[in-house]
């Protein structure tokens, strides 16, 4: 067996998944429990492993808002655009955002008409692209939830050590708690227990989802990407809600713990200060976004260029906001399938691979 | 798009490590990390590990499956 999958295939054991589809059958209630994977990550694995057919009436999967491209609102990608356009900058951003929609455009389409994009897979290859290209300006598309700010704070942290006068992060950066705490008190959307992210929780901490089950009462368990990790954690939440509590249990404890990683909570502290920011389709949550900080505004493209992000709510027929919030499902979406498929995506749950409205289309997991 | 995958160490130097990704080597940074050494399982993500991964812990939680999945059989006979 390839050691490099150690820790992969012993997660996706078909008997055991089967043992973990028993209990939460025995567990569940009469009617399906309402369960909300927030994680866009999640969201995938679930539908590429048929989970949610396999509890159906048993438990109702809801996708929560935890894509980072589909939260981004379409300001951002009209403000990276004009980057490019009008200041010449070299564009790096992760492969996921070249397809999302802006107002008019997106950057791919953008990249076929001579805008430069390249597409990195770390942030600090943006940086690397920086210090090899010293006559140009290469802005970072600094996309991403607590997973991925330690990455660019450590991109902007290593273009300053390097003195690098040429590299800027357009950042666009959230936290997720905040965001739990809104669909946690909203009763359109009832959840009755949260399967929290494994990789944002490796940063922040299991603790940090404490408020959100002590608050609203709503269990909260961490669990990991694989197959057996998800079951599990469901199962973990229906055993709660049977014992009538609401806590913070970890199931991804391999790699999580408490207090997360001290290291790269630091580097967000360093490089990030906290501020209200808007998610598209949902709006503006208080305290829910990270800034680049004063002392790294020379890295702050919105702050270098004058070229603010501006948050508007969009007007149309797409409900990607309705279905970030798990209030209705991406088939109940009048565009989905129609006017919005992968190949032609009209919101950006279809856009990204881990946006729900992709995972329900390519998956057939209705 | 908070993938991580696990990766084991094969060099470790200069905050960099060098790690084997589906048959390719790769640096990433390990800044985030106290430490590492070669041989340990890290998450990785974005070139950064993330954290270290317990195999203390995964066989514990491996552990608690066979359990499930033995009391789940024994039900069923």
């Amino acid at each position: 067996m390839n050691r490099n999958i150690k820790y992969i295939d012993d997660f996706r054991d078909p008997a055991t998944a089967r043992a973990l589809v028993a209990r939460i059958r025995r567990d569940a209630g009469d009617a399906p429990v309402r369960l909300m994977e927030v994680c866009g990550t999640h969201t995938v694995a679930i539908a590429r492993c048929g989970i949610r057919p396999l509890l159906s009436g048993a438990v109702t999967m809801l996708s929560g808002p935890g894509c980072p491209v589909c939260v981004t609102p379409d300001g951002y990608i009209d403000a990276a655009i004009a980057l490019g356009r009008e200041r010449g900058a070299l564009l790096a951003s992760f492969g996921d955002m070249l397809r999302v929609p802006g107002k008019s455009s997106s950057l791919e389409k953008e990249k076929g008409t001579g805008l430069e994009v390249r597409v990195v897979y770390s942030p600090l290859d943006a940086v690397a692209l920086a210090a090899g290209l010293p006559d140009r300006e290469v802005v970072f598309l600094g996309v991403g939830f607590e997973t991925t700010a330690p990455a660019i704070g450590g991109a902007i942290r290593t273009a300053a050590s390097l003195c690098l006068k040429n590299f800027s992060v357009l950042a666009s950066v959230r936290t997720i708690p905040e965001a739990m705490g809104v669909l946690a008190s909203d009763p359109e959307v009832r959840i009755e227990g949260f399967l929290c992210p494994a990789h944002v929780s490796v940063v922040i901490g299991t603790d940090a989802y404490r408020p959100v089950a002590q608050r609203y009462g709503i269990p909260c368990v961490v669990a990991g990407f694989e197959p057996l990790d998800i079951l599990m954690g469901i199962s973990m939440l229906l055993r709660q809600k049977k014992e009538g509590v609401a806590r913070v249990e970890n199931e991804y404890s391999r790699v999580a713990t408490s207090a997360g990683n001290r290291r790269a909570q630091d580097m967000i502290r360093d490089v990030f200060v906290p501020c209200d920011t808007g998610w598209r389709g949902i709006g503006v949550i208080p305290g829910s976004g990270l800034r680049i900080a004063d002392r790294y505004a020379p890295f702050d493209a919105e702050r270098k260029f004058g070229a603010p992000v501006v948050f508007a709510r969009e007007g149309t027929a797409c409900r990607c906001g309705d279905v970030l919030k798990g209030k209705i499902l991406p088939v109940d979406c009048p565009l989905f399938g129609k006017a919005c498929v992968p190949e032609e995506p009209y919101g950006p749950c279809m856009v990204s691979s881990e946006g729900s409205c992709a995972a329900y289309y390519k998956y057939g997991d209705l | 798009m908070c993938l991580g995958v696990p990766a084991k160490i094969l060099e470790t130097g200069g905050g960099a490590a060098v790690i084997e990704l589906g048959g390719v080597r790769r640096e990433i940074s390990v800044m985030l990390l106290d430490d590492v050494s070669v041989g340990e399982w890290v998450i990785v993500h974005a070139g950064f590990a993330i954290e270290k991964l317990s195999e203390g812990e995964a066989e514990q939680t491996l552990a608690l499956f066979r359990e499930i999945a033995e009391a789940e059989g024994s039900r069923d006979s």
